[in-house]
């Protein structure tokens, strides 16, 4: 498995740019992933998401749906695509440090 | 007398019932089953359907069949469970008490949940296969529809046998080929994850379908809205795409009355520890099939693996001993591919679909992640053994848990 330093730290991370270890994820290293989405300056609304969506993940094991984070962090749906244009799934889970959603194939 | 309530008499519910007359000490207990359908759907069927493969009869057998006769059936629709108080209530008022609850109620399709799906062009240009009703007008659509685009949208995730989607779009691929018409068709699988394929090897291995069949991807689709008169379903993101036929998966949710029992997630799913299936906040609840939040594929496969663990779990949990925390979400699929062939995966809570040999390592017969008759035929084959081994309670000569035996990284 590749590492990547992200932010001054050295982070193990996929093919796709993924963080592989949750552990490893710090706010500087989200600052610096969400510039890289084209997200410039993250927000509280930002955050709220980015934080229910780690919480969740460390219960589930797994980066949330769309409907966990919106259920769950109280944004809607059209909120959450203009906070994380185009893929917010994928997007919040790559600046939070989580793996990419995925299907079972 | 111990009272023991099954809620659904589907793959999970059946299967489990016919596994505790045998193990628990029968004169002790007293199991309940309740289900509002007396019809039990082999819903893997419903995706040949359409193609004309399969018929409304092969998909069917009257509950009946396959409950044991130690038990006691009743068909009505479930109205909610109290967990403080230990009962279930019917919507015909009748109040289940019990020791020990089973939730096997399953998932189901929400097509109200996105708008314009379920209006006016429901069962004309917009079509499912997730329901028998569904799969059997689509069979008539296809039979005489000259052409056009078909466009296959998964709502959301999860779904019920999530590979069932590309399956579709690769007979739909064959079956215009043999009606002469493929020319005439573009297929388009708009989906809310990144690709078709999403697990590294998976993708690498099995990309190569979708170019050769000329099934074009549409990823990270989130379906807002369908518009039935423009024929175009509209993303949150506001990215349209047009069809001639909609071929939809709507939303999936686990059953409304787990919603009004404060039972469930936001999708009515309920959340459960995914080793042993009980509960997280009733330790008198066991939950199974696809009705619990595990993060496995929702599919009669993973149901039946984890039933094979459950049953001695459960004795163990009845005398208040520590459960064997053991599922790992081990679920083995075959997938359609068309031209008569299909693919195997062999996968759990932490690996990935790997290309190998199965169930005997390094002989087979099966090939797993790669296309061959075989498979196709054994999943034909899976009918039977559906509704004589596993819905008789029966196990698979094959281990519960997944085996790295046989399989390879490339
Ligand atoms: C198109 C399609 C293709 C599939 N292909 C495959 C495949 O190839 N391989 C595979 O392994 N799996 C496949 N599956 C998935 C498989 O069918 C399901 O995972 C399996 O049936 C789940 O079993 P279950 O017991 O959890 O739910 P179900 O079998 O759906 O049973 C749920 C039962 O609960 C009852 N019920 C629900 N709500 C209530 C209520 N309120 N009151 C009373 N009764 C209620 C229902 O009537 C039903 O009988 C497919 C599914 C679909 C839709």
């Amino acid at each position: 498995m590749a590492t990547r330093t992200i932010a001054g730290k050295t982070v193990q991370v996929n093919d796709e740019g993924f963080m592989t270890n949750p552990a490893e994820w710090t706010k500087e290293i989200a600052d610096e992933l969400a510039k890289e989405e084209g997200i410039d300056c993250l927000t509280d609304a930002h955050w709220k998401v980015i934080e229910f969506s780690r919480v969740s993940a460390k219960d589930s094991g797994k980066a949330p749906t769309l409907r966990t984070i919106t259920t769950g962090a109280g944004v809607s749906t059209k909120e959450l695509f203009q906070l994380f244009p185009k893929g917010p799934a994928k997007k919040v889970a790559r600046i939070a440090g989580l793996g990419k959603p995925e299907g079972c194939v | 007398m111990k009272k023991l309530v099954i809620l659904g008499a589907g793959t999970a519910g059946t299967m489990v019932a016919n596994r505790l007359v045998r193990t628990l000490k029968m004169d002790k207990w007293q199991i309940t089953m309740v289900d509002k359908d007396p019809v039990h759907y082999y819903q893997p069927g419903w995706l040949f359907v359409p193609f004309g493969i399969y018929e409304k009869k092969d998909c069917f057998k009257p509950k009946s069949k396959y409950i044991p006769s130690q038990v006691k059936m009743l068909q009505a629709d479930i109205q909610c469970v109290e967990p403080e108080n230990n009962r279930v209530i019917l919507a015909d008022r009748t109040v289940l008490e019990y020791d020990y609850l089973i939730v096997a109620t399953g998932a189901d399709i929400y097509p109200d949940e996105t708008p314009g799906l379920n209006e006016g062009e429901w069962g004309k240009s917009i079509h499912t296969f997730y329901s028998m009703n569904g799969a059997v007008a689509l069979a008539d659509k296809l039979r005489n529809w000259n052409g056009g685009r078909l466009v296959v949208n998964v709502v959301e995730n999860p779904i019920k046998c999530p590979v069932a989607p590309l399956e579709f779009l690769m007979l739909a691929d064959w079956f215009f080929h043999k009606r002469g018409i493929r020319d005439r068709v573009e297929l388009i699988y708009a989906t809310p994850l990144p690709g078709a394929f999403t697990k590294p090897i998976a993708n690498k291995k099995l990309s190569y379908l979708l170019e050769k069949k000329n099934i074009i991807v549409e990823p990270e689709f989130m379906i807002e809205r369908a518009d039935p008169d423009a024929k175009k379903i509209v993303s949150y993101d506001e990215r349209e795409v047009e069809y001639d036929l909609l071929v939809s998966v709507p939303l999936n949710k686990g059953a409304d009355y787990i919603g009004r029992s404060g039972l469930g997630d936001e999708l009515n799913y309920v959340p459960v520890n995914k080793h042993t299936l009980l509960s997280n906040k009733f330790s008198n609840i066991f939950v199974l099939g696809d009705a619990s939040n595990i993060p496995a594929s929702k599919a009669g496969s993973v149901a039946h693996y984890a039933i094979d663990l459950f049953g001695e779990n459960f004795l163990r949990h009845l005398e208040g001993k520590e459960m064997h925390e053991e599922f790992d979400g081990h679920a083995n699929c075959f997938v359609e591919s068309g031209f008569g062939k299909g693919l195997l995966i062999d996968f759990n809570y932490t690996v990935e679909p790997l290309p190998g040999r199965f169930p005997v390592p390094g002989i087979g017969p099966m090939k797993l992640l790669e296309e061959s008759r075989l498979n196709h035929l054994g999943k034909l084959g899976f009918r039977w053994m559906y509704w004589n081994i596993l819905m008789r309670g029966q196990s698979m000569p094959l281990p519960a848990t997944m085996s790295m035996a046989g399989k390879w990284k490339e």
